[in-house]
């Protein structure tokens, strides 16, 4: 009999590792810090370390613009044809109605912020870029026309590669059908916001975009009539650090404001209760 | 007549018009009767010139449009208008020469002319900017536009850019701000805008001095969304081989009939044969004829009502499923 007899102990169970699958990490394109996708997700999509703003999707600006419960889609059975028998067209439209969704390149709703009633549009890059055709110029005429009708302000996000190629001079024409809605809401004196994310560029920038009574962009928007590639090719030299970002614009004086993802409702909330001549909202004025 | 061919398919025409030249100076010179034997030549000039021109490439078109040979603003308000005063500057930054206006009378009622001007040697294009107009160029042109509403005076385009700058400076000063301010401003312009693409319709650039009651196109103008060369660029990756490039112009639909039957313009100016850059003045003359005749109807309309009706041919624009 041994002097000392080891004790066994019953073991005891591994504490259970909280298992995360690969999948639910995300990476912040522009620092590489790694979190947990509900983390980013919780942030609305900007980086906790470096506060970039990612690409988010329409519905996501409409979440974080409108009160939960209080909107819906409207206008959203508008669909691109291909009025110019445009190669390849056709199957582009298709594969982007997979990928991104029925309503095209904008998302329009109605719906309430802080309570007060507001037209949204919020375009899609994940639809062919946000490019803007026909439906987009439809789309946001038809939501000027009911804000218009209802005088409700209007807000539009911004997102988009400029004017879509494939139907020719008829997406140039979108410009000139906005701008026709935008200075009928002016004559009306009804407020229309423009929110600027990234990118907003060619003929949306030279449109509705850069017409807001307010113009409000997100940190780090890349904002400008030619991309960056085409002026670095025009000039035939490297583009100054920051340039056509949305603090650069802010610099020239071409923004009203740069504003971080989470204060962006209550940016625009306080824009249009100053615009639309109602008090302060309680809470929100000492901010 | 004789005049070195920019264009690869005008070569025959220049060729056989050399030929005819050289009979006439021989026969000139060594006085010989030879008109029986230059009046066939002249006829077959005149239906190879038909030949050529009735059957136009939509690559071609833009070749043609975008000849230097063409009239440019400057030289119809030389041949439509009369006391032509320019007035420069955005009163802001500076003066942008790419865009040229003023006072001027058509048929002996002053309007007020708009267009961009490009130039025909390195010298005038320097100058000129090739026609791309920077913002203070959209900001005069702007300015202009509401001192001719000021006074009841219409207003008339001309467009005629490859398209708007693009570059640090524009960037910085606003590019996109002055396009979609003239849009805005534009649509809601309390006196008749007739607007004329007289060579490239070239995207926004050209558009900032476009939303007219009327939109008229020279017969061998074209007016796109993009060049033809970014798009073939963009789609196919070569914006440089004639096929692509020929297909991105076909694609594009971007000739006088096409943009017709899009319901984007509203009349077509024919062109003298082998198109208006072989008869400036006759080409002139046409336009000027269309102008008045557009401009009559325009003035019989209450500016209220011009607005309106402006603002709902805008709106009917696109197509689409509903």
């Amino acid at each position: 009999m041994a002097w000392f007899r080891k004790e066994k102990k019953p073991r005891a169970p591994r504490p259970q590792r909280l298992e995360i699958p690969a999948d639910a990490w995300e990476k912040c394109e522009a620092c590489g810090h790694t979190d947990i996708r509900e983390k980013f997700i919780r942030n609305l999509n900007v980086c906790p370390e470096c506060d970039y703003h990612r690409r988010i999707r329409a519905i996501d600006y409409v979440n974080v613009l409108l009160d939960d419960g209080s909107w819906e889609e409207v206008l959203g059975d508008i669909r691109s044809v291909d009025p110019l028998s445009f190669p390849d067209y056709q199957a582009r439209l298709k594969k982007a109605r997979t990928v991104a969704g029925e309503y095209d390149a904008i998302l329009t709703a109605a719906g309430t912020l802080a309570e007060a009633p507001v037209n949204v549009g919020a375009m899609d890059f994940a639809f062919m870029g946000g490019s803007m055709g026909s439906v987009v110029g439809e789309k946001i005429a038809r939501l000027g026309q009911r804000s218009l009708e209802r005088k409700h302000p209007l807000i539009i996000v911004s997102a988009s590669g400029g004017a879509r190629m494939q139907e020719g001079v008829l997406s140039l024409m979108q410009m000139g059908k906005v701008a026709a809605v935008l200075s009928q809401l002016a004559e009306r004196r009804i407020p229309y916001i423009s929110i600027l994310t990234n990118p907003t560029t060619g003929g949306v920038s030279a449109s509705y975009a850069m017409l807001g009574d307010a113009i409000i962009a997100e940190p780090g928007a890349v904002i400008g009539f030619a991309g960056p590639r085409v002026i670095k090719q025009t000039l035939g030299q490297d583009l100054p650090e920051g340039f056509q970002t949305a603090e650069f614009l802010l610099d020239h004086g071409m923004l009203d404001l740069v504003v971080h993802r989470r204060d962006l409702k209550q940016t625009v909330g306080r824009l249009l209760r100053h615009m639309s001549g109602k008090p302060a909202a309680t809470g929100w004025a000492a901010s | 007549m004789a005049s070195t061919p920019t264009l690869e398919f005008e070569r025959p025409i220049a060729e056989l018009e050399k030929q005819i030249d050289e009979l006439k100076r021989l026969a000139d010179d060594q006085k010989l009767p030879v008109a029986s034997d230059i009046a066939p030549l002249e006829q077959r000039l005149q239906s190879l010139r038909q030949q050529v021109y009735r059957n136009l490439t939509p690559l071609q078109r833009v070749q043609v449009a975008r000849s230097s040979k063409r009239p440019f603003t400057l030289d119809y308000i030389r041949l439509c208008f009369t006391d032509f005063i320019e007035l420069h500057g955005d009163r802001a930054f500076r003066e942008d020469a790419a865009i040229v206006g003023g006072w001027a009378r058509l048929d002996g009622e002053t309007i007020m002319v708009i267009g961009h001007q490009r130039g025909r040697d390195t010298k005038e294009n320097l100058k000129r900017n090739f026609g791309m107009p920077h913002p203070e160029g959209y900001r005069k042109a702007l300015r202009l536009m509401k001192l001719a509403e000021k006074f009841h005076v219409p207003v008339l385009t001309m467009i005629d850019t490859p398209g708007a700058w693009a570059g640090l400076g524009a960037e910085e000063r606003g590019q996109s701000e002055a396009i979609a301010r003239n849009l805005f401003e534009m649509s809601r312009l309390e006196t008749p805008i007739l607007a004329t693409v007289i060579g490239e319709g070239g995207s926004g650039g050209a558009l900032a001095l476009g939303i007219a009651d009327r939109v008229l196109m020279m017969e061998n103008a074209i007016y796109s969304v993009i060049t033809v060369e970014g798009c073939a660029a963009i789609l196919w990756k070569d914006g440089k081989s004639p096929e692509m490039r020929e297909r991105a112009a076909t694609a594009l639909r971007i000739t006088a009939p096409d943009l017709l039957e899009n319901k984007v313009i509203d009349d077509i100016v024919p062109e003298p044969l082998g198109g208006a850059h072989a008869n400036h003045v006759s080409a002139a003359q046409t336009l000027r004829d269309v102008l008045i005749k557009h401009l009559d109807e325009l003035r019989r309309i209450k500016p209220d009502k011009l607005v309106r009706r402006r603002r709902e041919k805008f709106l009917k624009m696109g197509q689409f499923l509903a």
